[in-house]
């Protein structure tokens, strides 16, 4: 990577990783629609079961559980529609009567669920923004037959979610659960068995893959009731012509997330320097999270008085790369979902920056975030001698 | 879909395509399947006075499968008896060619071929006294 | 003919797919790997830099259709555009209007969200016939749209056949009623002129991988002036005005606006070239061959997409004999189906000839020799299947295949 800047926003979306981009350059000039039967089009259509099988085996799902989409937003949506609306219809049981979405999800959730023609309500998050499961269990007791939604783990703080403990009590109440797992390969082992939910999203460009693909792993294909018809591919529940490259790039990226989770000690060691030294240069940091289980990765964090668009902006000077909040806000100004759950007050939450490692982070690269923020917090104390 | 060698080696050198006069007493032929359908087959055996058939000719239009099908019976039934030839079945013409799913029609459509030429064969066998033989598309059409 | 310059198999199958043009792949590598950012991120150049290419291919897209930037939408490819389209469109305006107006011969897709409307959510669809050239009549089109209408849907040109339908003339027969006017133009967009403000077109589908670009990415104009709007179908970060939600997968976009801009640049250069190797291919067929029948009209189409019958003879078995060919009977999408297609008899094809239909699709890469050798080949395999068809031996003898009472199985 280029040596001159420093990127630090892997949860926005990461860099490919060059054997990805070596068979997406392969499978982008091989032509050929996978729906074709001659010889072009075969070759097509081994590239998309081969990525396939790998996508299936990251998560220990079976090839025939893998639903190729757009991306992740398409999965979840997808998802969450179908389990709201078909599922019921397709196994002649209740159907379900509202969703429930837990306080910190990502937009793409929340602007299905509300799409959806239920009632939605959002199941809150203890202070360390772990969902509250007690408060699940009286929610599902409470109404009808539930769509629950759980990530798996936070985009803005890296908190894991009891997903596998959430699931077994949905399924208890007849209900159903559907997690968006985006954040977790590459840097938590991810089971599709061991978690039980009944659909899960994966998207390529959060694990070295390109972007514009993305799966949503099924527990039965019955539950899907599909958004895009007319051309039968993904075994009708999902038409389109297949985005061969960048599914096979998915494929790779996927085979070769397997290698980063062994190196997340690393990245953990990393991370926890990282915020050794956040505390050194400004004891008033807060970070975010820190008592529950985290992704390794990710760090959220925030110094009360400097604004984080004001250090965003600086840091970029300084060639650092970080986010503040979600990338996916389309540059509107609102502070986070997650935190404001958590019950981070409104001008703490407006400070919070989000660093987040990946695959091809060195500490040559914290150290350059560390540099441009303390230097950043340097001018702020020679501004504000007295700052609290 | 990838296919067979067997199937692609009947494909690419079919044997016995050709045609016998239909209206010779020892010849049967069997007409089946329908243009509209995508696929007919005709098949003739020429049986010898010992019932032994000793002659096959195919011609069809179809599919790969449809052909392939046609001149493996057409290989199958000769130095057969008639009665031999009849036991043949889809099933086995479909395995030994490895015809994919979607393809098995045509192996049945072979063996309706090779029923149709018998039946052709023994309709004029047992009119032998009369002059003339039904037109054999008819028999096709029963 | 030798087969010395030339690459086997032969690629002749552009209405399936294209191959990505060397020139989008070069453009696109670079948003891999130093400007991987997530356009939607603000605080770094990262995302910018990736902002800035989905904006400029935004630019290069609408430039290809005389569209403003502000009106493209980027999606997952036609298909989602289809759907989004005509879905969207129709439950937004559900309450005022309830009927939707399409035609027999679209692709699968807009077919199958008509159907869905009309089974699942209460809308009227009226589905045109075509005539035997496979256009759409304008005064049957008239009578179908009611001030009911919320939508008509008619593709540019056909998957299939290449027939290229009247656009101008449909859109103001939608307008006159109030109705909105869709295109799918997934076949047209950088093989025909298409102006979205000439033609009155009000939402225009569009995909990357017909016309050099990267498959997984597509787009749909939607008007804004008188605006045109809809529900969207994903939804979420609200990106694209809210009407398509995700992550924009910045290299495909980026390889689908350079594609656009190659395709505006060239089109009458490629349209040339091909129009002189389509005529060199149905030529040298036809010097050659007798009963071989050209599917949909012979002037409206592009030159792109021949479509031919070659009587009495199977198109799945000249496939085969073809093999290092790659043609397609039938669309992509069906044909692992046995059914013969639903466009040619449409068309009033008769069953029997439509399973003698091979597509012959002719691209930017098309080559003279690849177009000589392909003339060989099929008419040495046509004459060799000829002599070996029962129907042939019939017809030759005088024998009207009419008059035989076919069985069927």
């Amino acid at each position: 990577m280029d040596n001159r800047l420093a990127y630090l926003d892997y949860n926005a979306t990461t860099p490919v990783k060059p054997d990805v981009l070596a068979r997406v350059a392969e499978a982008l000039v091989i032509g050929g629609n996978p729906s074709s039967v001659h010889q072009a089009g075969r070759l097509a259509r081994a590239v998309v079961d081969q990525a396939r099988d790998a996508v299936a085996d990251l998560v220990g799902a079976s090839p025939e559980q893998v639903l190729f989409t757009s991306g992740a937003t398409e999965a979840n949506t997808l998802a969450i529609r179908s389990l709201a609306a078909g599922a019921a219809r397709a196994q002649r049981v209740c159907a379900a009567t509202r969703i429930l979405i837990s306080a910190v999800e990502h937009d793409s959730v929340v602007g299905a669920a509300y799409a959806a023609d239920l009632p939605v309500e959002e199941i809150p998050v203890t202070a360390a923004g772990v969902v509250d499961l007690a408060a699940l269990e009286r929610m599902l007791g409470a109404g009808g037959p539930a769509v629950v939604v759980l990530m798996l783990a936070n985009n803005e703080t890296g908190v894991i979610q009891p997903v596998a403990a959430a699931a077994a009590l949905v399924h208890s109440f007849g209900g159903w659960l559907h997690c968006d797992a985006v954040q977790g390969p590459g840097r938590v082992a991810v089971d599709f068995e061991a978690l039980a939910v009944d659909t899960l999203t994966l998207s390529s460009h959060k694990m070295g893959g390109p972007q514009g693909v993305g799966a949503l792993v099924v527990r039965h294909l019955a539950l899907v009731s599909p958004q895009f018809v007319g051309g039968g591919q993904e075994r009708g529940l999902r038409a389109g012509t297949e985005n061969v490259a960048g599914i096979a790039g998915f494929g790779v990226a996927a085979h070769l997330s397997a290698n980063d989770v062994a190196r997340s000690n690393e990245i953990n060691e990393l991370r926890r320097d990282l915020e050794v030294e956040l505390q050194k240069i400004a004891p008033d940091v807060r970070i975010f999270g820190t008592s529950a289980e985290r992704l390794p990765n990710t760090s959220c964090f925030a110094v009360a008085g400097v604004a984080a668009e004001t250090q965003v902006i600086a840091l970029d000077l300084a060639d650092v790369a970080v986010s503040a909040g979600a990338a996916c806000s389309s540059g509107k100004v609102r502070t986070s979902r997650a935190l404001r759950a958590m019950g981070v007050p409104e001008d703490t939450a407006s400070c919070a920056i989000r660093v987040s490692l990946g695959w091809n982070t060195r500490r040559a690269d914290i150290e350059r975030f560390l540099g441009a923020w303390s230097e950043l917090m340097d001018r702020r104390r020679r501004r504000e001698p007295k700052a609290a | 879909m990838a296919y067979g060698e067997k199937l692609i080696d009947h494909y690419e050198n079919p044997r016995n395509i050709g045609s016998m006069d239909k209206n010779a007493q020892d010849v049967g032929t069997g007409l089946v399947g329908a243009p509209a359908c995508g696929d007919v087959m005709k098949l003739q055996i020429k049986v010898s006075p010992e019932g032994i058939i000793e002659d096959a000719k195919f011609k069809t239009f179809g599919c790969g499968s449809a052909i392939a099908s046609s001149s493996l019976v057409t290989e199958w039934v000769k130095g057969k008896t008639v009665d031999q030839a009849e036991t043949i079945k889809n099933t086995e013409i479909a395995q030994y060619l490895a015809l994919p799913p979607v393809k098995i029609h045509c192996s049945v459509l072979a063996e309706d071929a090779i029923k149709a030429a018998i039946a052709d064969y023994r309709k004029k066998a047992g009119k032998v006294a009369h002059a003339a033989a039904d037109e054999p598309a008819k028999v096709a059409a029963e | 003919m030798s087969k010395a310059n030339i690459q086997l198999p032969i690629y002749l199958d552009y209405q399936a797919t294209t191959p990505t043009d060397p020139r989008v792949v070069e453009e696109m590598l670079p948003y891999f790997t130093t400007k991987f950012g997530n356009p939607h991120s603000r605080s770094h150049s990262f995302g910018w830099e990736a902002e800035q290419g989905v904006e400029h291919a935004r630019e290069q897209v609408a430039a290809l259709i005389g569209a403003n930037e502000k009106e493209v939408i980027f999606t997952s490819g036609a298909t989602e555009s289809n759907n989004l389209a005509i879905k969207g469109v129709a439950r937004f305006y559900k309450d005022k209007r309830n009927e939707i107006v399409t035609v027999v011969t679209e692709h699968k897709c807009v077919l199958d969200a008509c159907r869905h409307l009309q089974e699942e959510e209460g809308f009227k669809v009226t589905y045109l016939a075509v005539q035997q050239n496979g256009i759409v009549d304008l005064e049957h089109l008239r009578q179908a749209v009611t001030d009911k209408t919320a939508l008509v849907s008619v593709m540019a040109v056909n998957n299939e056949i290449g027939v290229i339908q009247p656009l101008k003339e449909i859109a103001a027969i939608a307008h006159e009623k109030g109705a909105f006017f869709h295109t799918d133009a997934a076949q047209a967009a950088g093989k025909i002129p298409l102006d979205v403000e000439d033609m009155h077109i009000d939402l225009m589908s569009i995909s990357a991988h017909k016309m050099y670009g990267p498959k997984g990415v597509g787009a749909l104009y939607v008007r804004r002036k008188p605006r045109v709007r809809l529900h969207a179908l994903i939804h979420g970060g609200g990106q694209e005005r809210g009407m398509r939600s995700g992550t924009l997968p910045t290299p495909l976009i980026v390889g689908f606006g350079k594609a656009a801009e190659i395709a505006r640049l060239e089109m009458a250069k490629d349209n040339e070239r091909i129009r002189m190797l389509s005529d060199r291919l149905f030529n040298g067929i036809n010097n050659e061959l007798k009963d071989v029948v050209l599917n949909g009209d012979r002037a409206q189409r592009i030159p792109g997409n021949l479509n031919l019958s070659f009587s009495y003879v199977e198109g799945e078995s000249l496939m085969m004999g073809i093999r290092d060919i790659a043609v397609s009977s039938g669309s992509a999408c069906t044909s692992a189906s046995l059914e013969p297609s639903y466009v040619l008899r449409a068309l009033g094809v008769e069953e029997e000839m439509a399973h003698t239909s091979i597509r012959l699709g002719i691209g930017r890469f098309t080559t003279e020799a690849e177009i000589d050798y392909t003339v060989e080949t099929v008419v040495k395999h046509v004459k060799k299947l000829r002599e070996m068809s029962p129907l042939w031996e019939l017809v030759q003898e005088g024998v009207d295949l009419k008059s035989i009472q076919w069985s069927d199985h």
